[in-house]
């Protein structure tokens, strides 16, 4: 009978037929073994993904911008006829030369092929004066030698003939064909600006020293669709320097009148009948003069080029006393020649500069970026233009010749100076941190700093950390320690619930319940602040005092339940007492006190919201790790420290307390972590104002709201989208860091209970 | 005194109070929560004020009371008193006449027990402005009166069935059959432009895709006419006029009316039914008047398919990288290192996991899923854009850490002997981790699972960004192939929250609703999470036997 069970085993267990079932179990193993080997990996390495991705979105921030020569050729028409400017389409497909012989040539960007030919409805008059009236539009401005002015604008037309693209240059007169008379002699400077309804001109007469101001009203004509003219107002004054550049600014109020050396009448035109002489101040340093000098995009800021290789940025600041001021605000410098020519980008505070020595840069002014140089021809260069969309430069030697290049430089406007320091951007009275990241306008400089949002962070973290680590450190030693474990077994947990409430309902309550309730009961919480610990106090001595039969009814380890309606009670005096403090001591009303006598801003959705909101929000983080903490100190210390006659709070802040000490502290780095990223309650409660004010009444931005905020509607791979994603990344190092920290220390600390 | 001091005993009153004072918050919070949520359900008082102008004039206003305030006036005679005078904000209704749900009184204009009971008041819920609060004056149909003053009610009930009968057919029609024929339209034009840009559009093809298209416009047609016969069917329900505060008339057409109520003469029992139906048709019906009424069964859908594709999504990803790290990994520091960062996973900020969704799932994969799939379909995205499987899987990558990090700890509980014991017994690995490990780790893989549900369904932040939408023109789940639409936006409880309570332009008239969704999700989402608890406490008895 054994022997049948053995032969039988035998026959199971040997022939083919088993080393066939035994290889595919091996082979399932193995190949289970690499496919979990592979899956795992794979998923692991999914999850890294998330920092090299947020790397890779922010990285093309901080490259250089990339020059690539395109296309050299003949410049088309006269080399000896001066250019004026050169009108560009936004392709880069074709552009227009306007020469100073009033000549304009359109020519083939990429071969040089002259498309057209045609020249400035002049009547005869030769160009003695020219103007940029708006870069961006390409609207331009001509004064002529018989005394009048002509407005131009270059435009194209983009056809489809035979299903290829063609685009043909367009000119066009806003105010008609004819020039419009102004003054007797020739006009030998000019600057001209224009609105929807009015334009201003400012000119000097060949040979005068007076410069003149004249206003005119638009009106669209009823024949066409050309405007019509209409003298205004007029004025003539004496400068006090001697003139050599006429300025009129993009809101036409702001006359600049600028000599060789840099000696500059600054004008108010608001009157434009009497031109108010406002500031007289030198430009330029001593033995320095001007090469060329004019506005960058949004025509505010002078850029001012000269004879030493510098290129200074000026701008109006308004002073104490309300008076705007020309002040110098920011400087270049890239070589020792003298600056040739300043071009502006269309879309950006960037420009580009050339000198005599034949040399091409490239730079970002809010930025303050210096993005490239390179020498282009050592003959030297006559002109620069950059193109509509600053992705390329077109570049005329003095020899004869145009050269275009490909620029990638999308994301000049953005500098590690302008993420984290202070920057001084046009029309503020100070180097500011903002952020204001979009606008209606389109010559607006966009505002990326850092730090109003990186300082929102830290602020609503700070402030909710002071409400939350007091009540989670003690509660986590009372439960730790001295809860009975009956107690323990349901208190834990409902602590822990916190933490699974939706945020997005604690920022509702925050923002709809707990903002307009703190409004308007504000002394009531301040006085929570007092009446609560004192009445524990008192209470709590009040208990011993009570007779022994009293006292055991509730041991130690309960006092958590006598002390619920405790709180309860204390809680709900001090908020019955909001309305006799706030007669006694703020005039019946808080709020209106601090905003009014005290001086301190009042926002109803303010860090002291946050602070109790998010604070609640961080109770469980660091109840639950400090807890597990002082939960696992060995007992054996304990029983010493008792034995030796220590009392229990004695025992717990020789012993217990250092002991565990580690895990506290990493407690507290993963609720400040926590802090830090938190979005919902941030985002409903604090008002969302990017400020930098330390008040508590006041609100913030953080980083996570402003991530979804602004994330959703910012344009993709823009400078705007991109540093969004430096705010995630910086959020993400900053988390991480802190909790390997945390995470390193608690290791650590538990490594220690084990050798104890 | 001083050795109590000394002892330290203040500072144990202190730290038990701590404990009190979390435990206060939390549990005042859920009451008021739950107060404020079910109040919303249950049929108001509406009450009848007369308020007295300061001109002599005597307004009537009726509503329900719905907020008190204490507004602090100065003392005409001494002005260093100050009294507290009460305001009642008051939910007037009748928006389409009043121009406003909500006016606030004030109690020093209310003459002298003027605050009435109004009886015999009715409210009726419209789908369109809102409550009506005023008294039932005559029922007409066909301009011919068929009921007035205390006879409108019983008809008026058997009216408002018929056209609530009415309205769900209406909008059965108009949701599930015509969308999906609209749906199927679209499927067509979409193929045609795809063959079109594979040049296989050729005139067989064509006059098949026009016969088709002829024969779904043909159903279509139908269908709207067979709706305008019910339209006409609603319409000719008639209308009731009531008398509203001010003496003013305000007439309703039946088929406007969800439903009607008189709450001064209900009976205790009769509201108690009111209360259950409410919570009924807040849990199934859709949002109306930009989602501040209504219900929430969209979000509701949305939420939990969202979380059921993340959840399909998360369980293998999750368990594999568990096992892998617990059973295969070599131990090391690299492995250490590992896990460190995919426990710190868990506490990087959500927002950032939903720029990553945005920047990568959608910006990148969808792109490039739209370029090599759905070019014909361009310039309007697919994938391209936010949507239900970017949302899933950005959830399913936020809560991944949770699971993975579970489930090792299952993994790392189950004694060593009982693998030993599986190997030598002359099992593979592999049958020693799938019959005998995993099994036993079920309990913690399912922990983690809950805990990752509950996280994911209360988040808000990363959907904002990847796929969740203030109103969904369609669920994500319908009746047409292929039933689940992932490229679909989609509502979610979370985020209904967040709109209604800040985006809306009734924020005072839509509170009580966002308290009510705010009950629905954090009842849920505290069951999930006490169904978590009670998994993790039997585990731990399970393995406390086997440690033995």
């Amino acid at each position: 009978m054994e022997k049948n069970i053995e032969q039988k085993l035998e026959r199971v267990l040997t022939g083919p037929k088993f080393d066939r079932r035994i290889r595919i179990r091996n082979f399932k193993d193995r190949f289970a073994r690499y496919g979990i080997s592979f899956g795992g990996i794979s998923v692991i390495t999914a999850v890294l993904l998330i920092m090299f991705f947020l790397v890779y979105v922010v990285a093309p921030l901080f490259t250089s911008a990339t020059v690539e020569k395109h296309s050299t050729f003949n410049l088309p028409g006269s080399t000896q006829d001066e250019t004026l400017y050169y009108g560009i389409d936004e392709y880069k497909e074709s552009a227009v030369r306007f020469t100073e012989s009033g000549q304009l040539i359109g020519f083939n960007l990429n071969n040089g092929h002259v498309i057209t030919e045609e020249s400035l409805p002049l009547n005869g008059a030769k160009i003695t004066s020219f103007s940029i009236v708006d870069e961006s539009q390409n609207m331009l401005a001509f004064g002529l030698s018989d005394g009048a002015f002509l407005v131009a604008q270059y435009d194209y037309k983009v056809t489809y003939p035979n299903d290829v693209k063609t685009i043909l240059p367009e000119i066009k007169y806003p105010f008609g064909e004819e020039p419009v008379e102004m003054a007797n002699g020739a006009i030998s400077k000019i600057a001209l600006r224009l609105s929807d309804d009015s334009l201003v001109v400012a000119y000097q007469e060949q040979g005068l020293t007076q410069i003149q101001v004249k206003s005119y009203t638009a009106e669209s004509s009823f024949l066409d669709d050309s405007l019509m003219l209409s003298e205004e107002g007029e004025a003539e004054f004496e400068p006090k320097v001697d003139v050599a550049h006429v300025l009129l600014d993009g809101s036409m109020r702001n006359l600049y009148l600028v000599s060789k050396s840099g000696e500059t009448d600054y004008y108010d035109l608001s009157n434009i009948e009497s031109p108010e002489l406002i500031q007289q101040v030198s430009l330029l340093s001593q033995n320095d003069s001007i090469s060329t000098i004019r506005f960058l995009l949004g025509d505010y800021s002078l850029m001012i080029g000269t004879e030493q290789g510098f290129v200074y940025q000026w701008f109006p600041v308004r002073n104490q006393d309300s008076v705007f001021q020309l002040q110098k605000i920011r400087q270049f410098k890239s070589s020792n020649s003298p600056i040739a020519m300043i071009a502006i980008e269309h879309a950006r505070k960037g420009f580009a500069t050339i000198d005599q020595a034949g040399q091409f840069d490239l730079f970002h002014s809010t930025s303050e970026r210096h993005l490239d140089s390179f020498e282009v021809d050592p003959k030297g260069l006559s002109f620069v233009s950059i193109m509509p969309r600053a992705n390329g430069v077109l570049l005329e030697t003095k020899s004869g010749k145009i050269l275009t290049y490909n620029v990638e430089n999308e994301y000049a406007d953005v500098s590690f100076k302008s993420l984290w320091g202070k920057v001084w951007y046009e029309g503020y009275e100070e180097p500011s941190y903002t952020w204001q990241s979009s606008s209606a306008s389109s010559d607006f400089e966009p505002k990326l700093s850092m730090m109003p949002l990186t300082f929102g962070t830290i602020k609503a973290a700070i402030y909710s950390m002071l409400f939350a680590v007091p009540i989670a450190i003690l509660a986590a030693i009372y439960t730790a320690f001295f809860m009975d474990t009956k107690t323990r077994q349901w208190i834990k947990p409902s602590v822990e619930l916190i933490e699974a409430l939706p945020t997005v309902i604690l920022g509702f309550l925050a923002g709809l319940w707990l903002a307009p309730m703190m409004e308007a009961n504000l002394s009531g919480f301040f006085a929570i602040l007092i009446v609560v610990p004192v009445g524990i106090l008192l209470f709590g001595f009040g208990w011993s005092r009570l007779p022994k039969s009293i006292r055991l009814l509730v041991p130690e380890g309960k006092r958590t339940l006598l002390m619920i309606p405790v709180v309860f009670l204390l809680g709900y005096f001090a908020m019955s007492m909001d309305k006799p403090l706030e007669n006694t001591f703020f005039n019946g009303d808080m709020r209106h006190w601090l905003t009014y006598s005290a001086g301190i801003d009042f926002d109803q959705r303010n860090a002291m919201v946050i602070g109790f909101a998010m604070g609640f929000a961080l109770i469980p983080t660091i109840f639950s790790v400090a807890e597990d903490a002082l939960y696992n100190v060995p007992r054996y210390l304990i029983n010493g420290s008792l034995a030796l006659g220590a009392s229990s709070w004695q025992t717990m802040v020789g012993v217990v307390l250092p002991t565990a000490s580690p895990g506290i502290f990493s407690a507290i780095m993963l609720g400040f972590g926590r802090g830090v990223g938190e979005t919902m309650i941030v985002l409903m409660a604090s008002g969302n104002t990017p400020l930098m004010d330390v008040n508590i009444f006041e609100g913030m931005r953080t980083l996570s709201a402003n991530l979804a905020v602004e994330m959703a509607e910012a344009e993709v791979y823009s400078s705007h989208y991109r540093v969004l994603f430096l705010s995630g990344l910086a959020l993400f190092v900053f988390t991480f860091f802190f909790n390997t920290l945390a995470e390193i220390v608690r290791e650590r600390m538990r490594r220690k209970y084990s050798s104890l | 005194m001083k050795s109590w001091f000394n002892k330290g005993e203040h500072w144990i009153w202190f730290s038990a109070s701590a404990v009190s004072i979390s435990v206060v918050l939390v549990f005042g919070l859920l009451a008021m929560i739950a107060y404020k949520g079910l109040l919303h359900f249950w049929p108001h008082n509406v009450y009848d004020y007369q308020v007295s102008h300061s001109n002599g004039q005597i307004e009537q206003v009726v509503g329900e009371l719905h907020d008190t305030k204490l507004k602090l006036v100065v003392d005409e005679e001494d002005s260093t008193i100050v009294h507290e005078v009460p305001e009642y904000l008051i939910k007037t209704g009748n928006r389409d006449v009043y121009g406003i749900d909500f006016k606030w009184i004030n109690s020093r204009d209310l003459n002298e027990g003027a605050t009435t009971v109004a009886d015999k008041i009715t409210v009726i819920e419209r789908y369109q402005w809102g409550n009506v609060y005023g008294y039932l004056e005559s029922l007409t149909v066909n301009g011919e009166t068929i009921a007035t003053g205390e006879e409108v009610e019983p008809v008026l009930q058997d009216l408002a069935e018929k056209g609530t009968a009415l309205h769900e057919k209406i909008h059965h029609i108009e949701k599930t059959v015509m969308g999906g024929i609209n749906y199927k339209i679209e499927a067509l034009r979409l193929e045609q432009k795809k063959l079109e840009s594979e040049d296989e559009y050729d005139a067989k093809t064509e006059a098949e895709f026009e016969t088709k298209r002829a024969a779904l416009n043909k159903e279509f047609v139908e269908l709207q006419a067979s709706m305008q016969i019910l339209h006409d069917k609603a319409d000719s329900l008639g209308e009731v006029t009531l008398t509203i505060a001010g003496n003013q008339k305000i007439t309703v057409k039946i088929k406007q009316v969800v439903r009607f109520w008189q709450p001064n003469n209900m009976s205790l029992l009769s509201k108690v039914g009111f209360f259950f139906s409410s919570i009924g048709n807040f849990l199934t019906e859709d949002p109306r008047e930009a989602n501040t009424e209504g219900g929430v069964f969209p979000a509701i859908v949305g939420t939990v398919t969202m979380v059921l594709l993340m959840t399909i999504l998360v369980t293998p990803m999750g368990v594999l990288a568990a096992i892998y790290m617990s059973e295969y990994a070599k131990d090391g520091p690299v492995l250490r290192l590992v896990r460190i960062s995919i426990n710190n996973l868990a506490g990087v900020p959500s927002i950032v996991f939903g720029i990553f969704g945005l920047g990568f799932f959608v910006y990148i994969l969808g792109g490039s899923i739209d370029d090599l799939f759905y070019g014909y379909a361009a310039p309007s995205p697919v994938f391209g854009t936010p949507g239900l499987l970017w949302a899933s899987l950005t959830m399913a990558l936020l809560t991944l850490p949770v699971v993975i990090v579970s489930t090792q700890e299952g993994l790392s509980r189950i004694p060593r002997s009982l693998r030993e014991g599986g190997l030598a017994l002359g099992a593979t690995k592999l049958e020693t981790i799938t019959r005998i490990v995993l099994p036993m780790a079920t309990p913690a893989i399912m922990t983690g699972l809950i805990l990752a549900i509950a996280r994911a369904a209360g988040e808000v932040a990363p959907l904002m960004l990847v796929g969740v939408v203030k109103l969904a023109p369609a669920l994500p789940i319908d009746f047409n192939a292929p039933f689940i639409h992932l490229e679909n936006k989609f509502m979610h409880l979370g985020f209904h929250i967040y709109d209604v309570g800040f985006q809306s332009p009734n924020v005072e008239a839509s509170q009580p609703l966002v308290y009510a969704t705010s009950l629905l999700l954090v009842v849920i989402i505290v069951s999930l999470n006490l169904g978590a608890i009670m998994i993790r406490n039997r585990l731990r008895e399970r393995y406390k036997s086997l440690g033995n």
